[in-house]
């Protein structure tokens, strides 16, 4: 044998701690040099809290910043007389290190609103520093309908879609076409569990029944262990309750196994334009899912999102990327009407009492929860034969109206609500 | 007891991946003590080089079986001739950031330009569908990884254990100057080492890359369980690196069944028990 006993237990010890140091050393904080120091007295200064180098960077990370320096642009660069900022930093889809950037940027940065922030667990960490400081949220990232549930506030706005809709369009759709018997697969974090609890919901409203559920690590590198017990519980339905990189592997593992040819159906429950861009047509074929932002929808989403995959190297935007640009731009009107931002709640529900009407999301609202309020899109993945182009991906099925699209405010259990 | 099995073969064929890694990380640190933490970066290289190959050249998967490890393995030698080759002298520990930083630039690199969703590779025609076990359904891939991962695995423990290339390389390992006066080239058999070495990590990628998304974190998700599995075995013990790559997939498979949300951390505390009870590990000897 090949041994080298000689600082053995040193290098063991060495190795234990840098292997964890490799997942999480991937920070790539930054903060544009203009911010620093000065608690911005006269701009106003928007962060993009995001995933920069994890499994949600494609659908969220840079391209959000994009976006969001977009809406800057379009905006005239200033609001009010003030300039406006964009900082951004990665919070390694880690709640501690999301909420410790943005307490810091509250606090010296002069940080008057953060954007993005997918991962639901962050989302929730940062909706309540975000209360405690007065300052505004606009959650486009994260799906969890706790931020307008039971985890409101009054600082929050949650923009582009959320679990309970995901849960009622895609759920609604399946069930209603024979698929009433489901097993999940779910990420073992506070956004698969709301995905799950509110697709159960609307599966046993509609007559269909739930099996049974893996929860499973965020970021797992291997599913099929997963896949086979799902296999085994005869479901009809595999619910998806996970996203990005591991909604991914589940469906080309899915595939591998042979699943869907054996008659069960897989159900993305979140899935992104990024994803079916990563998977290729030929295994996502077929899949229905739902968006409230497609890039090829209509005049509007093709102008905007044109502009947008100039900027980066050709990737169609996210219905998350189109929500940062959205909820930005809401955020400078409203600023622009109260000709200051200093006071997040006032600002929330100045936006609140606005109509938010933009060509990304068409015609929408946002209810007293602080839900922004827009149709959803339920789509058919495209056969590669269907397809005429590199993105190229969706048909629609159906458009849910935004009165249906999103919960009651009544039904959210959200403290903000009067109760009757 | 059917769900069991297909557990464990499932098992197998991840601890096969776990095997080949370890493997690789164990010869380099048998000879060079060095704590390659730039394994994972080259695994995941070896998964990039066999898509490009098909993307820009049309060259399938028979061919990048070879072509992937020899690329990876000449990006090898050239970073331990570069830039590994300078710190030999100093505390072991210097070569493990040099290879931590390594895989984080790698990495990083990859990010920028392929973002992390990764890009899809099929498997190829002739390895598609699935064979009926009985108790389960085996694509026929998984099958050919698991049979390939452990011929490979065995011809390495033999060159190494049972040839004079291998007594050569053990010999230096126990005292390098005396080798060398004996006439042989011991600076270019470490380069040799470690290029061979990480072509298995470059080898096991290729494996890795109709499986999993061939993306930038592939190396990063599965070097944290790997060097466990190295810890756990002995450092630069060959033979244990391979059992327990094996043993490690069979346990966590049978987590997968037991309590799923577990199944990441079951090798870490099975590391950290090996640990309190035979630090050296349970094929390493103590010095």
């Amino acid at each position: 044998m090949l041994n080298l006993p000689k600082r053995i237990a040193d290098t063991s010890m060495a190795v234990i701690l840098c292997a964890a140091a490799l997942g999480s050393v991937t920070a790539c904080k930054k903060d544009s040099a203009a911010s620093k120091g000065s608690a911005a007295g006269g701009k106003v200064v928007i962060g993009v809290l995001t995933d920069m180098s994890g499994l949600y960077s494609d659908l969220a990370g840079k391209g959000s910043v994009a976006a969001a320096e977009m809406a800057v642009a379009d905006f005239g660069g200033s609001v009010a007389g003030m300039p406006i900022e964009v900082v951004s930093a990665d919070h390694q889809n880690k709640p501690d290190v999301g909420s410790g950037v943005v307490r810091e940027w509250f606090d010296t940065k002069g940080v008057d609103v953060i954007v993005d922030v997918p991962t639901s667990s962050v989302a929730l960490a940062v909706s309540d520093v975000t209360r405690d400081k007065n300052k505004v949220f606009l959650a486009s990232g994260a799906g969890s309908s706790d931020l307008t549930g039971k985890a409101c506030s009054p600082n929050t706005i949650h923009w582009a879609y959320d679990t309970w809709a995901l849960a009622n369009a895609t759920g609604r759709e399946i069930v209603k076409h024979g698929g009433d018997t489901w097993f999940f697969l779910t990420a073992d974090y506070a956004f698969g569990a709301a995905l799950e609890r509110d697709v159960t919901k609307v599966v046993e409203a509609s007559g269909g029944k739930v099996l049974g559920d893996i929860k499973h690590p965020l970021n797992a590198a291997d599913f099929s262990s997963f896949l086979l017990q799902a296999q085994s519980s005869q479901a009809k339905i595999i619910g998806l309750a996970n996203a990005g990189g591991d909604t991914i592997k589940s469906i080309k593992q899915a595939a591998e196994f042979g699943i869907v040819a054996k008659g069960q159906k897989m159900a993305g429950l979140l899935v992104f334009i990024s994803d079916i861009k990563a998977l290729g047509l030929a295994t996502a074929q077929g899949l229905t899912l739902s968006e409230s932002f497609y890039w090829d929808r209509d005049d509007g989403t093709r102008a905007w999102s044109k502009k947008f995959a100039a900027k980066r190297d050709g990737a169609m935007p996210t219905m998350v990327q189109a929500g940062v640009y959205s909820s930005v731009m809401h955020y400078l009107k409203a600023v622009a009407e109260l000709k200051s931002a200093k006071d997040g709640k006032a600002v929330v529900a100045k936006m609140e009492a606005m109509p938010a009407e933009d060509p990304l999301f068409g015609k929408g609202t946002i209810d007293p929860n602080g839900r922004k309020r827009h149709s959803m899109y339920v789509y058919e993945v495209k056969s590669p034969a269907e397809s005429k182009g590199d993105w190229d991906f969706y048909k629609l099925i159906r458009e849910v109206p935004a009165d249906q699209a999103f919960r009651a405010p009544a039904d959210s259990g959200c403290s903000l609500i009067a109760k009757p | 007891m059917q769900a069991l099995y297909a557990q464990l073969v499932i098992g197998l064929v991840n601890g096969a991946f776990y095997a080949l890694l370890s493997l690789g990380l164990a010869i380099i640190f048998g000879l060079l003590n060095v704590i390659n933490f730039a394994h994972g970066a080259l695994y995941m290289l070896g998964a990039f080089v066999a898509w490009g190959l098909l993307h820009y050249a049309g060259i399938g998967y028979g061919p990048a079986l070879i072509i992937a490890p020899l690329v990876v393995g000449v990006v090898g030698v050239i970073l331990e001739r570069t830039l590994l080759q300078r710190l030999y002298r100093l505390d072991p520990l210097y070569n493990l950031l040099l290879t931590f930083g390594l895989a984080l630039v790698i990495q990083g690199l990859f990010q920028m330009r392929f973002g992390s969703s990764g890009e899809s590779y099929e498997i190829p025609a002739a390895l598609q569908g699935s064979a009926n076990l009985g108790f389960m359904q085996l694509p026929y891939y998984r099958g050919w990884v698991l049979i390939v991962s452990l011929v490979v695995c065995l011809a390495t423990w033999f060159v190494t254990e049972r040839t004079k290339l291998g007594s050569y390389l053990r010999a230096a390992t126990e005292n390098p100057a005396l080798v060398q006066a004996f006439g042989v080239n011991v600076p270019r058999m470490i380069t040799v080492t470690y290029g061979l070495g990480v072509a298995l990590a470059g080898f096991a990628g290729v494996l890795a890359a109709p499986i999993f998304p061939v993306s930038p974190g592939l190396g990063s998700e599965v070097i944290i369980v790997v060097f466990a599995v190295v810890v756990i075995g002995g450092m630069g013990s060959i033979m244990g690196s391979i059992v327990t790559g094996f043993a490690l997939g069979l346990i966590e498979g049978l987590t997968k069944v037991v309590y799923p949300a577990a199944s990441g951390a079951v090798v870490f505390a099975l590391m950290a028990l090996v640990l309190l009870v035979r630090p050296a590990g349970l094929f390493g000897k103590a010095s």
